[in-house]
């Protein structure tokens, strides 16, 4: 998790300053620890469900069903973090997928577009609309100031109606190509070949006796490795330019304790789907949008610019904030991510219904308030939604897995999400 | 025949990283008015918060002792109970209700549950009189001004038959005028027996009215004065820790060419779209000059200037503003801030700060471009930008990564002037710099006005205290009710002056 531990600069006056010791390592724990409350959070869960699952949780099939299962949750908290954090809320987003996933699959199997109905020529296009969306119901929001709650209310009602009609009543529309699905159940080819652990040894009568056969998804292997590295190395870097110019890092225990638990979770899923057919496509999709995101909030202007705006409204437009168009902005964001939403979801099913996304939008905004965002705007972090939405997945599968029933599934999350907030507002008025 | 009413014995108390507060003494006698004063963050607030019991007993440690009993409050009602009321530094009355519903607020008369307006609305025109308000008791509080919404916060405390009140800066944001007659009615209470304890900037009106004072520094009380040693020189040695010779820094001004001026400037107000808030005002500011704008409250001196700058006020505005001889356009905020001007607000709270993020994200918003490349901020450029301006205005913070929602009233003034000097402007607009700030920072802050000066800057400061614009403009603007009534060069200018052009003003009108 990112943590942005207090540094303060050694030169400073004050005497107040807290001194490096083990006093600042037990205060710097103490000030993130909901970031490392929430990881923990999440582990504590999958090993419950381990458990309770007598161990299919992490069986290599299981982990890419669950990924391939719950991404498009995890797709749109990023926007809805957004969303969030600038003091909005959409509710909308369940049905704008539903929508697209309907609106991409009449286009490549019932219209009859020729070379538009190629599948990647229509995700693009949907990606469009997706947009066009957000443009439309962040227009009445950010320039008419219309309360987001309502106009999403409105346009969650909308496109489910449109989602549904154009799929012609209660009917669904499919099979789509096989292209398309890979977006959701595709796994990256192994360009560096599969290698083979041990290589089985069969008797006479055609039983192995030894070796279990198992077989590696070598790139899988190679991009997991990479990225694990690149991840030490960037934090390392991290701190070494911090403590060259003068500021005190967090304290190294701390940093190496979270790279090395961080690292071997990240090493031992990256093996078990290396076990199975490599990694899946959407994870990868996934993957690359979460780094975007986090960029997007931690290091560039408009990010600033949007928790600025979530802080304060007034304030940020007395500092030059276009608040409006920033606003606008963030609802096209969300628009285009509901649609990749959606497409993942058509993808997977292998064809649009009309419920699909069907109150998605709950489990989205769950996602991000579990990850730590405020309702009253300003505050959420991109990786606290991420691992808000994996503790969903991770519940969704497991309790399906153990045979809980779909109502009682709803019950546990909704108490989980109570009880994440509550332990949040704890936190906070303890400190 | 005096006896103590309250002691306050080894109050420490600390937050995260600060030591707010240790082993403070306060010992106040019953029927007196006892000032406390101190720099900004010394602790001020902080005290009162304890004694009240918004930091419940077990979140501090020390004594405390009132009327002969030790009390341990775990909240304000608790307090409140035994007659302890406080006001706060921030007002707390709900806009959108009346006088009444403002003053009942809780504590309705009510018969099952259903709120008796009649006997509410009766006893609020009793109490609004015994603060001397003559205000309808159904009058909204966003329709008065803050000098009467104190007040009103007054009659709050008096209908819950206070004994102790406590007033956090009562004055930082009223006029002369209505500081003299809330002053007065504290003087009144204490003939009637109520004890006060009153934190304030203001040493002339503190040592006006104050039987004690004492006086904190970093957390510590340094001493309490009894009535024959108090004088505002003793005070400020006291505070500061050292005599402070000139409340205002030598100035060698070198005014130049015009650089900004403002041409018919006229602004309706938002809401009630008939009436004209700003009627036709001309300004000038020359390179180098600093100027001030005097007028009471309610003279539309804050409406000029946020309808300025990126009209973030008002509507239908016309007029014309010239930016070295070239008519320019601001009509947002964005387009003003690239034509280097810049409005450092009144309303820090409101217009000023993101309350819930820290100093340093505070400080570079409003030139984030300075500390970034191809919209990527640089972080560690943006830390030594916040450490720098940190030290520069002095502000007092555990570091540039406290909430400035935790700091100081008079700290979160630093952080917004701060904002504004980073974003390098040729013209600033500094409105009511040094509401809710002590002394030796309004040294300070006198002090980077006349920089700014000196570097060929164009200032325009408004504020409502005289000595201040006498003491730090070269050329004073009198507006009253929407108009300019009155220039003068500050070398002839004098308080008397000032009004006597607001007078003037208020009968040619
Ligand atoms: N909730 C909080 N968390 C952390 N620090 C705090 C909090 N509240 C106050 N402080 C710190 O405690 C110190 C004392 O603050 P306090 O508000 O009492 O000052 P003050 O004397 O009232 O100043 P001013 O004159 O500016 O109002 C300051 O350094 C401030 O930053
Ligand atoms: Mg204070």
């Amino acid at each position: 998790m990112t943590t942005e531990t207090a540094p303060t600069p050694q030169t400073s006056v004050a005497e107040d300053v807290p001194q490096p010791g083990p006093r600042f390592a037990v205060s710097a724990l103490v000030e993130n620890l909901r970031d490392y409350g929430l990881v923990l959070a999440l582990i504590a869960i999958m090993v419950f469900f381990q458990f309770t699952t007598g161990g299919t949780l992490f069986k290599p099939v299981n982990l890419s069903n669950l990924v391939q299962q719950n991404s498009f949750i995890i797709v749109m908290a990023l926007g809805m973090l957004l969303v969030i954090v600038a003091g909005h809320i959409d509710l909308s987003v369940g049905s704008v997928a539903g929508f697209v996933g309907a609106l991409a699959a009449t286009m490549m199997v019932i219209w009859p577009l020729g070379i538009l109905s190629n599948p990647l020529v229509v995700s693009i296009i949907c990606l469009i609309v997706g947009g066009a969306i957000g443009a439309a119901q962040g227009y009445w929001i950010a320039y008419h100031r219309i309360p987001s709650f309502i106009v999403t209310l409105a346009g969650m009602l909308t496109f489910r109606g449109m989602c549904q009609a154009l799929l012609g009543g209660g009917s669904s529309v499919g099979p789509l190509p096989d292209p398309f699905k890979q977006l959701s159940s595709g796994f990256i080819p192994d360009i560096t070949g599969s290698i083979m652990l041990i290589p089985p040894v069969v008797n006479a009568a055609g039983k192995t006796i030894v070796g279990s056969g198992l077989t590696l998804h070598s790139t899988t292997l190679i991009i997991g490795a990479l990225g694990v590295l690149a991840y030490v190395y960037f934090g390392l870097r991290a701190r070494r330019t911090r403590e060259r110019h003068g500021y005190e890092a967090e304290p190294f225990a701390l940093f190496a304790v979270k790279t090395v638990v961080i690292g071997t979770l990240a090493l031992f899923l990256v093996y078990q789907f290396a076990t199975y057919k490599g990694l899946p496509i959407v994870l990868v999709v996934m993957a690359a949008l979460i780094a975007l995101f986090v960029f997007i909030t931690k290091k560039t202007t408009i990010g600033r610019r949007v928790y600025a705006m979530g802080g304060n409204a007034k304030a940020a437009q007395l500092s030059g904030i276009k608040t409006d168009r920033l606003t606008l902005l963030v609802f096209i964001n969300m628009g285009v991510l509901s649609a990749l939403g959606g497409l993942i979801i058509a993808a997977r099913l292998g064809q649009a219904v009309p419920a699909a996304g069907l109150g998605s939008e709950l489990d989205v905004i769950a996602a991000v308030f579990i990850g730590g965002a405020s309702a009253m705007g300003g505050v959420g972090q991109v990786a606290g939604s991420v691992v808000g939405g994996f503790i969903m997945g991770v519940m969704n599968n497991g309790m399906s897995i153990m045979g809980v029933n779909v109502d009682w599934q709803q019950v546990v999350k909704g108490l989980v999400l109570l009880g994440a907030v509550v332990f949040d507002v704890y936190n906070k008025n303890k400190g | 025949m005096t006896s103590t009413i309250l002691e306050m014995r080894d109050i420490t108390k600390t937050f995260p990283g600060v030591k707010a507060l240790s082993n403070v003494n306060l010992s106040v006698e019953e029927g007196e008015i006892h000032a406390v004063v101190g720099e900004n963050g010394a602790g001020k607030s902080t005290l009162m918060k304890v004694l009240s019991g918004v930091y419940p007993a077990g979140s501090y440690d020390g004594k405390i002792i009132y009327r002969g009993q030790v009390c341990h409050f775990k909240g304000i009602h608790d307090s409140e109970r035994l007659g302890i009321v406080i006001i706060h530094q921030e007002l707390a009355l709900v806009p959108m209700l009346s006088i009444a519903e403002n003053i009942f607020l809780g504590n309705e008369h009510a018969k099952y549950g259903v709120i008796d307006w009649n006997a509410n609305e009766t006893r609020t025109a009793a109490l609004l009189k015994k603060v001397g308000l003559s205000e309808d008791p159904k009058t909204l509080i966003t329709d008065i001004g803050v000098g009467k919404q104190q007040l009103v916060e007054i009659a709050k405390a008096l209908s819950k038959e206070v004994r102790l009140l406590i007033l956090d800066e009562p004055t930082a944001s009223l006029s002369e005028k209505d500081s003299q007659a809330l002053l007065d009615l504290l003087l009144e209470f204490k003939r009637q027996g109520i004890t006060s304890i009153l934190i304030s900037h203001k040493l002339n009106e503190v040592s006006r009215v104050a039987d004690h004072v004492t006086i904190i520094r970093d957390g510590q009380t340094i001493e309490t004065l009894d009535k024959s040693q108090i004088s505002e020189d003793r005070i400020i040695t006291s505070m500061v820790g050292r005599p402070l010779e000139d409340r205002f820094p030598p100035r060698d001004p070198k005014i130049g060419d015009t650089v900004f001026e403002v041409r018919k400037w006229s602004v309706y107000h938002p809401i009630h779209a008939e009436r004209q808030v700003i009627k036709g005002i001309d300004v000038t500011v020359k390179r180098g000059e600093v100027v001030g704008i005097a007028g009471l409250m309610g003279a539309g001196r804050t409406e000029f200037a946020m309808s300025l700058f990126g009209r973030s006020y008002g509507r239908r505005i016309t007029g014309e503003v010239l930016l070295n001889g070239k008519p320019i356009d601001i009509s947002s905020v964005g387009k003003a801030v690239e034509h280097g001007i810049a409005y450092v607000t009144e309303d820090r709270k409101t217009y000023g700060l993101n309350l819930i993020d820290h100093i340093k994200h505070n400080i570079t918003l409003a030139n984030l471009g300075g500390v970034s490349r191809h919209a990527v901020i640089d972080d560690l450029r943006e830390l030594d930008v916040a450490n720098d301006y940190r030290g520069r205005t002095n502000i007092r913070s555990s570091s540039v990564y406290q909430k400035t929602g935790n700091l100081s009233g008079g700290n979160q003034q630093k952080v917004v002037l701060s904002k504004w000097l980073f974003a390098n402007p040729d013209v600033l607009i500094l409105d009511e710099p040094t509401r809710g700030i002590d002394v030796g920072a309004k040294y300070e802050i006198y002090t980077i006005i006349a920089r700014l000066a000196s570097e060929g800057k164009a200032v325009i400061v408004i504020s409502s205290e005289m000595p201040e614009l006498l003491g730090v403009s070269d050329r004073i603007y009198v507006m009253n009710e929407g108009r300019m009534v009155g220039e003068m060069a500050a070398s002839d200018a004098s308080q008397e002056k000032i009004m006597r052009a607001i007078v003037r003003g208020e009968k040619a009108s």
